[in-house]
């Protein structure tokens, strides 16, 4: 199983979300993450789905996603030709103690302190999979009370975007 | 074989049918006039104000009058439905419609069924109507179906108020949500001046690109509010362009393969009578002089009588037309699916063939099968295409000599015909009545089975010429579909007989509707080959549960529970029986000659007959058996 990203365009209205996730439910493919925003044109929303399939299943996945009314365009991003990124909030058990450490890692990932309270911080960070979970595991001997992390979201790189020829989907 | 006469109680079950004789037969409506309008003179309501505004271009009425309007301007003639809560703002205006002819079915399932018989049988969309809550679920099972095969449907179903939505009011259910897997897009209302857009893509979608089921649910204060009507000069679908042109890139590729292939066969489905290129196929066979299998949905798409056609294939297809795609060097698949019962298993079907699959769902091709010349497109632009492209290469001298091929496949029809042998109990043949039937209706009649052994004895021993004249439940397998559905074809072809060919199970799951056709004048026929078992079940009980048959026997030879016969005329139609080889011939003739009612035959058969050929679930096709343990490919190998 090879891990792909699709940046799919699809049209701003409700249920929208259901259709797609409940595609990939009944057709087995299996989804390991998704988001979902609006773009810069108010009646089209963009998910970034990463899926986990070979390359058959993956043709199957973007022809039975075409096939929803709603769904405008699908592109597949590659990882080399795509930014890609995550978001982690991260809430760790520090006292005045541990604080500093906790501080010269967050700085050293480029991550933020977002909230402090006596006992605990919680650090914003964002970034690919691999440097979210490469901090995490440097964080964790601290005690992490909590996280919670974003679906990934992506672009491909250079100047050409998909929403400019949103009106195809093929 | 009793004929039983009908009694006078039904007279008064329509206030319109004429009083007083007693030697009069039609005691309901309008005989042989079921189509859209038949019960156009029973309307005396005066023309409403809603119906005399329609000639503005833009009108003010509520917004159940304006799903009226727009179905009417969608061009629907037919109804199929039952009023309740939620739908009934909608009744109030149906009852003034001079367009539309609203059937009243007596359950929710036959109205979605006589839709999509109405739909297959006409190549128009189907509509059926229901309430909220139970009424629209009541529909999930037609709609499941009509998505199976692919059959246009619209079906509307009101909606408990918005107020109320989301809080599980009365007869609140979220068919939208239901429904989302198995419509190919459904919508909500939510603004009343979105429903003749709203019911203008229901019907674009479900009729276009590969056809499917669309459902419009309708919240009831959207129906009683004031809105006003305007029908859309386009149709707005940003995410939905079906590819009908074919490549022509692929269409070259697939005509030099065509023209060069050794044992090439032509794989055809049930798109291709979608696509009404069933004249172009001709043309295409011919031309190419290539064999012909017709899967379960495209019977009829190609005639039976042509020396070309192999039958069908798949799970209980004939010998040659499995054995022709197993060795074959060459599928052209054209509106077909690879489905599982055509297939078998997948991993050793047709190994030595290159596969060239033409279907309109880019979806369907490589879905199953890994395909060597993809084309998307309409059947009929890539038959016309192929056809001008095979001429081409024809012209340039390439002619493959098939005359090793055919006689191949001529030995293994002659050795492997379809056919059955008559019980050792002395009882009557499934087969035999089929056959007769067939015989006697003729190419012309439609005929709608439900699902089990006696739909695979009619779509093997009827002998189709004609496009949609067999309607059956393919891709969902839904027994009860018969009825509804013969009922739903007899309004859009009124002038075709139509005969419903059910099973003792599956007629007691949807026989209600026969009330439905006494009433409303919808003269069909039906032919209960009843062997008092749920026959496919028993006979897989037979081969692979060691005869062990755990509830099969439903008893209707038993005990007569039903009496078919009986039951007929409790519901307003002709009940005859016939329980031997002399009477099915006099019998099917009787009931030919009624046109004024329905006809419910009950053929009382033996319960020991069994489908062959079959290819048993999951085994690869070449172990087809012809008769119980003769494997004629096995063998030869």
């Amino acid at each position: 199983m090879s891990r792909h990203t699709l940046s799919v365009l699809v049209e701003n209205k409700p249920g929208v979300l259901a259709r797609v996730s409940s595609l990939f439910s009944r057709r087995g493919f299996n989804i390991e993450s998704l988001a979902v925003g609006p773009t810069e044109n108010s009646e089209v929303s963009r998910m970034t789905i990463v899926v986990a399939v070979e390359g058959l299943p993956l043709e199957q996945v973007t022809k039975q996603l075409n096939k929803l009314i709603n769904v405008l365009k699908i592109v597949e991003l590659p990882a080399d030709a795509a930014v890609q990124r995550e978001l982690m909030l991260i809430k760790l058990r520090a006292d005045a103690g541990a604080r500093t450490q906790i501080i010269s890692i967050v700085e050293m990932f480029r991550a933020r302190i977002i909230d402090v309270s006596p006992e605990s911080v919680t650090v914003e960070a964002t970034g690919t999979s691999d440097k979210l979970e490469a901090l995490t595991r440097l964080l964790e001997p601290y005690g992490v009370r909590e996280i919670v992390q974003s679906g990934m979201v992506a672009l491909g790189r250079g100047p050409r975007s998909i929403t400019s020829s949103a009106n195809r989907t093929d | 074989m009793t004929q039983a006469r009908t009694p006078t109680g039904r007279r008064s079950a329509h206030p319109a049918a004429p009083s007083g004789s007693s030697v009069a037969p039609p005691t309901v409506q309008p005989s042989a006039q079921p189509g859209p309008h038949a019960a156009g003179a029973a309307r005396t309501a005066p023309v409403s104000e809603a119906a005399a505004d329609s000639r503005r271009p833009v009108e003010r009425l509520t917004g159940a009058a304006s799903v009226v309007r727009s179905l009417e301007a969608a061009g629907a003639e037919v109804v199929f439905g039952i009023p309740g809560g939620a739908v009934l703002p909608v009744y109030d205006p149906l009852m003034d419609s001079t367009k539309l002819r609203h059937v009243l079915v007596r359950h929710e399932q036959g109205a979605g069924h006589a839709a999509t018989g109405y739909a297959q049988a006409s190549g128009r969309v189907g509509v059926c109507m229901a309430t909220s809550g139970p009424g629209a679920t009541n529909l999930v099972t037609p709609i499941a179906d009509a998505n199976m095969d692919s059959v246009p449907l619209v079906a509307i179903t009101g909606q408990v108020g918005r107020p109320l939505i989301g809080t599980d009011g009365f007869q609140e259910a979220d068919i939208c949500g239901i429904t989302m897997p198995i419509t190919k897009h459904n919508f909500l209302v939510t603004d009343a001046r979105e429903i003749p857009e709203t019911i203008a893509r229901a019907f674009h979608l479900a009729s276009t690109g590969r056809p499917g089921p669309v459902l419009v649910d309708i919240p009831k204060d959207i129906l009683q509010s004031d809105t006003t009507f305007a029908w859309p000069q386009d149709i707005q679908l940003p995410g939905y362009r079906p590819n009908l042109r074919p490549h022509s890139g692929q269409i070259t590729a697939a005509a030099k393969l065509i023209t060069t292939a050794r044992r090439p066969v032509l794989y055809v489905g049930g798109g291709v009578i979608k696509a009404g290129a069933h004249l172009e196929l001709l043309q295409l066979a011919e031309l190419t002089g290539i064999p012909v299998v017709t899967t379960l949905m495209a019977r009829g798409a190609f005639p039976d009588s042509h020396v070309q056609h192999l039958g069908m294939p798949g799970m209980h297809g004939t010998v040659a037309a499995v054995a022709g795609l197993q060795r074959s060097d060459l599928i052209v698949a054209l509106g077909a699916r690879f489905d599982d019962r055509v297939t078998g298993q997948l991993s050793s079907f047709a190994t030595g063939a290159t596969i060239i699959h033409a279907d309109i769902d880019p979806a369907e091709i490589g879905k199953n099968r890994a395909v060597d010349v993809p084309i998307v497109g309409d059947a009929l632009e890539v038959i016309r295409e192929l056809i001008v492209a095979i001429r081409a290469e024809q012209a340039a001298g390439a002619v493959a000599d098939l005359t090793a091929w055919w006689s191949d496949l001529d030995q293994l029809r002659g050795s492997f015909p379809l056919g059955y042998d008559w019980p050792a109990d002395g009882t009557l043949a499934p087969q035999y009545v089929i056959e007769r039937l067939g015989a006697i209706a003729g190419p012309d009649a439609i005929y709608a089975a439900g699902v089990g052994q006696h739909q695979m004895w009619a779509a093997q021993f009827i002998k189709y010429e004609k496009p949609r004249t067999w309607l059956n439940s393919g891709g969902l397998g839904t027994m009860g579909y018969a009825v509804p559905a013969a009922m739903g074809a007899k309004m859009g072809r009124p002038g075709a007989t139509v005969w419903a060919i059910d099973g003792d199970g599956c007629f007691q799951m949807t026989n209600q509707e026969l009330a439905t056709c006494a009433i409303e004048g919808i003269p069909i026929k039906v032919a209960v080959i009843n062997n008092g078992n749920l026959g496919m079940v028993r006979q897989w009980q037979t081969l692979f549960y060691g005869e062990r048959y755990s509830n099969t026997d439903l008893g209707t030879h038993k005990h007569r529970i039903p009496d078919f016969v009986m039951l007929a005329e409790a519901l307003g139609c002709e009940g005859l029986r016939c329980e031997s080889r002399e009477d099915v011939d006099r019998t099917i003739e009787a009931a030919m000659a009624i046109n004024d009612r329905p006809v419910v035959v009950d053929f009382t058969v033996g319960k020991d007959a069994q489908v062959w050929p079959m290819v048993a679930a999951g085994a690869g096709n070449d172990q087809i058996m012809a008769a119980r343990d003769i494997r004629p490919l096995f063998d030869e190998e």
